[in-house]
């Protein structure tokens, strides 16, 4: 019997895209679901109680949540293909380093970037750059964070590209003038029909994020 | 060889403890080096130039840093014995996804236990118990969060457990009242060999968080 896959997400989710980066690396067929984070649906509720939060992966009736916990679940039990994570457990344990830096460093920054202002803002740029400017020591001149070939770590990062116009114009920030490199290598993720076919259009996250903005009287 | 696997920490640390568990609970022999948070080393420095905390396992010169990190490595390097993550994709998905709310929630609000007052010491009270309410939910009539045997969510969170006279002295609490199930359940953790030898004496971490906490708060 064919598996049954759910995806539980919100567009302009970078947690999210992780997910289907991952599905579609994988070749696996799934019902996406949107959901209206201020209306957040009975399935969503019932899936995720603990945190309430998208994504939620639903695999034949069972939930798995947490963007980097799914995206290694569906590593293992699609394990005949495009693996994410490296074979050598040293290896593994660096990618899982590094996308826990992502998780617990760029959102954070991008936060204070879209929501202060004036000092606090200023800050939050140069956090920012410091960020990007470690992530770029960590690429070094490797093709892909994952060396040759696109792998978990490159997918943790890679959503946040299409954040890029929406936070260059709300911080008044150039980012490939400040890492180049960093734009560079993503530019190359973007060329993979996964990552294409996954991250939103940049104008449209922007208009997204500037409507949040309005809301919360951050513009 | 000892030398091979060398454990950068610092005793009363839960993270630390985490990873002197999995070395016990694998049979690992390894060098124990006390840093001095204070004035950190230059190994440590050199070995976690990223975040620069303990613990930092180094095996063969090479570090791994994060406990949950190590302690996944651990499992993946010595898996001839004692298993500490599930074999089933689903159950690990699952662990880590309980180890990840450990780390997320528990120590965030046992800090407010801790170390603040007044009416942020009141909410963080509040969210400590919440939280370990939700893992007693978790634990069911499990022994373990593993089920029959100690796993993964069980080292994640036993550790907290040497801590637990410190926050019910500092924060006025009685956590056996409130949550007797994970208070059995941690009893019934110390019984283990690996457990009983890692965990520090509650008092002497009692009187290093009362020190800790007359830097922060001025009483």
């Amino acid at each position: 019997m064919a598996d049954e896959v759910v995806l539980l997400d919100f567009w302009p989710s970078m947690f999210g895209m992780r997910v289907r980066i991952a599905l579609a690396e994988k070749g696996i067929k799934y019902e996406y679901k949107d959901e209206d984070l201020r209306n957040k649906s009975p399935l969503l509720l019932e899936m995720n109680p603990i945190h309430k939060k998208i994504p939620v992966l639903i695999h034949n009736g069972k939930p798995v949540c947490e963007s980097l916990i799914i995206v290694q679940y569906i590593d293992e039990v699609w394990k005949d293909r495009c693996p994410l994570l490296p074979i050598d457990p040293y290896q593994r344990a660096h990618s899982r380093f590094w996308a826990d830096f992502v998780d617990k460093k760029v959102i954070e920054v991008l936060m204070k970037i879209s929501t202060t202002k004036g000092e606090e803002k200023e800050a939050g740029k140069m956090e920012f750059f410091e960020i990007f400017k470690i992530l770029e020591g960590e690429l070094g001149d490797k093709p892909y964070f994952g060396g040759g070939t696109f792998g978990f770590v490159d997918l943790s990062l890679i959503p946040y590209y299409s954040w890029f116009y929406a936070i260059e114009t709300i911080g008044e920030l150039n980012i490939e003038a400040e890492c180049p490199k960093i734009v560079a290598w993503a530019k190359k993720c973007l060329q993979k029909e996964t990552v294409a076919k996954t991250l939103p259009d940049q104008k449209k996250v922007y208009e997204y994020v500037e409507q949040m903005r309005k809301k919360f009287g951050n513009d | 060889m000892a030398k091979e696997v060398v454990l950068l920490d610092f005793w009363p640390s839960m993270f630390g403890m985490r990873v002197r568990i999995a070395l016990a609970e694998k049979g690992v022999k390894y060098e124990y080096k006390e840093e001095d948070l204070k004035n950190k080393s230059p190994l440590l420095l050199e070995m976690n130039p990223i975040n620069k905390q303990i613990p930092v396992l180094i095996h063969n010169g090479k570090p791994v840093c994060e406990s949950l990190i190590i302690v996944q490595y651990i499992d993946e390097v010595w898996n001839d014995k004692s298993p500490l993550l599930p074999s089933d994709p689903y159950q690990r998905a699952q662990a880590r996804f309980w180890a990840d709310f450990v780390d997320k929630k528990v120590y965030g609000a046992s800090r407010k236990v801790g170390s603040t007052t007044g009416e942020e010491q009141e909410a963080g009270k509040k969210e400590f118990f919440e939280i370990l309410k939700t893992l007693e939910v978790e634990l069911g009539d499990k022994p373990y969060f593993g089920g029959e045997t100690f796993g993964y969510v069980d080292l994640s969170f036993i550790t907290f457990y040497s801590w637990f006279h410190a926050y019910e002295v500092l924060g006025n609490i009685n956590i056996e009242a409130e949550c007797p199930k994970i208070i059995a359940w941690a009893k019934r953790c110390l019984q283990k060999e690996s457990v009983a030898k890692t965990l520090p004496d509650q008092k002497k971490v009692y009187e290093f968080a009362a020190q800790m906490r007359k830097r922060f708060v001025s009483e």
